[in-house]
C-alpha cells in the first residue's frame, strides 16, 4: 500500500550505496594490522624463529634430499651468494610489471570513469570486461611471442591485459557508488559535471580504486612471471624454469622468496596509500 | 527595502503538482499545493511520512522540478538550484573525506569564490564548533555534524534556508539543543527558514507559522500561526496554549490519516 519506497529518496540507506560488497575492501584489510607493541613484535619474531627453525631441523633430521626441499639456511645462503646473478632478472621483471601495470591501470581507470557515466554503454561493454577479467591472459602469451618476439613487448602487453580489467572493474564499482544526497549537495551549489566528478565521484570512488590498483598490480606480477616462464631468456620466471631444470633448488627457492617479497611490497605500498588517502572509509 | 517588496512573499509555491513515474505506476506526491513564505519568517511544514514534505522542499530548492505549478523566489520563477537558497539535508551530509574546514569551504570551491573567513569564524563560534576545523566528520557526534552542516549552508549567506528534517536522527536532548541553536541563528541573521519536520513540538517551538500537510496526494490542510515571543523559554513551551495547539495539529494529522485508512475512497491516484 505504502509506495513511498518506490520514490527516489535522498538517503534512507538501502540501494543508495552500491558496491560495498566487492572483491576486497580497504577497511577489511586495514584491520588488525596496526602498530604492534614491543611485546607483539617479540611474539611474532618468536613464532617465525620456531617455524623456520622447526622446518630446518625436520629437514635435517629426516635427511630430506636438497632436490626435493632445500633447508631454509640453504635458501638463505643461495639468496645471499646468487643475488648479484638474480638482480638483473629482478630488474627485467620490474620493468615488465611497471610498464604493463602503468598502461593497464591508466586505461582501466579512464574506461571506468567514462563508462560509468553512461549506464547504457556500460551494459553493452560489461560482458567483454567480464571475459577479460576471467580469462587468464597468460593464454595469449604464445600468440604474442609469435607476433612480437621474445623481448619485453609481449610481456608488457600481457601484464597490461591482466591488470587493466582488474583495475577497471573495481574502479567502476567505486564510480558507480552514487550517494544521491552528496550529488544533490553539489548540485545545490550549481556544480558542473567536471566538479561533480573531481569533488564528489572521484573521492568517493578512491577506496575502491586503490583496491583495484592493488589487485591489478598483484595480477600483473603473477602474469609477468608466468609469461617469463613461457619463453625468453630473462626475468624471474625464466630463472625459476632454468634453476628447476638444473635442479638448483636453493636458488629456485631464493627466487620464490624474492617474488613473495615483491607481492608483499605491492600490498604494503597500497596499504599505506589507502591509510593516507582513504582512511575516512574505515 | 521598499514596502511593496516586503509585502510580496519571499518564497511562493503556486499550485504545485508532482507525479513520480515509477515501475508500479504513477504516484502523485503533491497536488495543487500552494503556500507562501514571507521574508524573515520561520515556517514549519509538518505532516506524516510520505505526505510529500520532502518533495515540496526539493521543489522549493530547485533541485527537482514540478509536474505542474511553480515556485517563485522574490517573484522570480525558480528553474534550478539557486545561490540564494541554502539547504540543510536530512543527515548532516558532510563529505567524509574532508575535514570540517574543507567541508565548509566546499560551496566556495564549487562557486569559485573566496570564503568569507570572518563570517565562517563567526558562524562556527555561534554553533560552538570553534577549534574543530581539523576534525573529520566521523570524529564528530551527530549533533556536531549537523551543526557543521548548518554552518556550511549559511556560509554563503543565503536569504532562504531550507531544512529537511535536519534533526530527525538525533536524540531528544540534542534535538532541543539544536532547535535553540536554530532560533539563536535566526535571531542573529533573520534568514527566512522553511523547516520540514514530523515533530509537532519542534515545529511550534521554531515557527511563526506551522503548515500541516496531508498525504495521498500531498496538499496544505491547515495553517496555524504561532505568536510567542522569542526566544521561547521552556516555560512558554509548557503552557496550555502550546498544549492545545499541539493537540489541534495532531488531530489534523491523525484524523486525516484515520479517515484515509478507514476505507474512505483512497485519494492516491494512479493516473496511468
Amino acid at each position: 500500500m505504502d509506495s513511498s519506497e518506490t520514490i527516489p529518496e535522498f538517503r534512507k540507506g538501502g540501494a543508495s550505496k552500491g558496491g560495498e560488497a566487492s572483491l576486497a575492501n580497504l577497511s577489511a584489510f586495514s584491520r588488525g594490522s596496526g602498530m604492534a607493541s614491543a611485546k607483539e613484535v617479540l611474539a611474532i619474531l618468536g613464532v617465525a624463529v620456531v617455524v623456520i627453525g622447526g622446518i630446518e631441523l625436520a629437514l635435517r633430521f629426516f635427511n630430506v634430499p636438497q632436490y626435493i626441499m632445500p633447508t631454509p639456511s640453504a635458501i638463505a645462503y643461495a639468496l645471499f651468494t646468487d643475488f648479484p646473478l638474480i638482480l638483473p632478472h629482478l630488474g627485467d621483471t620490474l620493468v615488465e610489471l611497471l610498464g604493463g601495470f602503468a598502461i593497464g591501470a591508466c586505461v582501466g581507470l579512464i574506461l571506468a570513469a567514462v563508462i560509468t557515466q553512461f549506464p547504457f554503454a556500460e551494459k553493452i561493454v560489461a560482458p567483454y570486461i567480464l571475459i577479460l577479467v576471467t580469462t587468464p591472459m597468460l593464454a595469449l602469451v604464445p600468440l604474442l611471442i609469435l607476433r612480437f618476439g621474445f623481448g619485453y613487448t609481449p610481456r608488457i602487453i600481457v601484464v597490461a591485459l591482466a591488470s587493466g580489467p582488474m583495475v577497471m572493474i573495481n574502479a567502476a564499482t567505486g564510480f558507480r557508488r552514487v550517494d544521491s544526497a552528496k550529488i544533490a549537495l553539489a548540485r545545490s551549489y550549481g556544480a558542473n559535471t567536471l566538479q561533480m566528478f573531481w569533488k564528489i565521484r572521484a573521492p568517493m570512488a578512491l577506496p575502491m580504486i586503490l583496491v583495484g590498483l592493488m589487485i591489478g598490480a598483484i595480477f600483473g606480477l603473477l602474469t609477468a612471471v608466468g609469461a617469463e616462464m613461457v619463453g625468453g631468456g630473462f626475468g624471474l620466471g625464466n630463472r625459476l624454469t632454468t634453476y628447476s631444470s638444473m635442479i638448483q633448488m636453493p636458488q629456485f627457492f631464493a627466487v620464490v622468496v624474492i617474488l613473495s617479497a615483491l607481492g608483499i611490497l605491492i600490498y604494503t605500498i597500497f596499504f599505506l596509500i589507502g591509510k593516507k588517502w582513504a582512511s575516512w572509509e574505515a | 527595502m521598499n514596502v511593496t517588496v516586503s509585502r510580496s512573499p519571499k518564497l511562493a509555491v503556486k499550485a504545485a503538482t508532482k507525479v513520480y513515474r515509477t515501475a508500479s505506476g504513477d504516484f502523485m506526491a503533491l497536488q495543487h499545493c500552494s503556500l507562501d513564505v514571507h521574508r524573515n519568517e520561520i515556517v514549519s511544514i509538518v505532516g506524516p511520512s510520505g505526505c510529500g514534505k520532502t518533495t515540496l522542499l526539493r521543489a522549493m530548492s530547485g533541485l527537482h522540478g514540478l509536474t505542474e505549478g511553480e515556485v517563485m523566489l522574490d517573484n522570480q520563477k525558480i528553474t534550478g538550484p539557486h545561490p540564494d537558497i541554502g539547504i540543510v539535508f536530512q543527515e548532516a551530509n558532510l563529505l567524509p573525506w574532508r575535514d570540517l574546514d574543507a567541508n565548509i569551504r566546499f560551496p566556495f570551491e564549487i562557486k569559485r569564490e573566496r570564503p568569507d573567513r570572518q563570517w565562517i569564524e563567526h558562524l562556527l563560534h555561534s554553533v560552538g564548533l570553534d577549534g574543530f576545523g581539523g576534525k573529520y566528520p566521523r570524529e564528530l557526534s551527530g549533533g556536531m555534524q549537523q551543526r557543521a552542516a548548518m554552518v556550511r549552508a549559511l556560509a554563503l549567506k543565503p536569504s532562504v534556508l531550507l531544512m529537511d528534517e535536519p534533526f530527525g536522527a538525533l536524540d531528544t536532548f540534542t534535538r532541543e539543543e539544536m532547535n535553540r541553536l536554530v532560533e539563536s541563528i535566526w535571531l542573529d541573521t533573520r534568514t527566512t527558514i522553511v523547516f520540514i519536520t514530523h515533530s509537532i513540538e519542534e515545529a511550534i517551538f521554531l515557527s511563526d507559522r506551522v503548515i500541516v500537510l496531508t498525504g495521498g496526494p500531498g496538499r496544505v490542510a491547515r495553517e496555524y500561526p504561532v505568536r510567542f515571543e522569542r526566544p521561547r523559554s521552556s516555560e512558554v513551551m509548557a503552557t496550555r496554549e502550546v498544549f492545545d495547539l499541539t493537540n489541534a495539529i495532531k488531530r489534523d494529522i491523525v484524523g486525516e490519516r484515520e479517515s484515509r485508512l478507514n476505507g474512505s475512497a483512497p485519494q492516491r491516484e494512479a493516473t496511468s
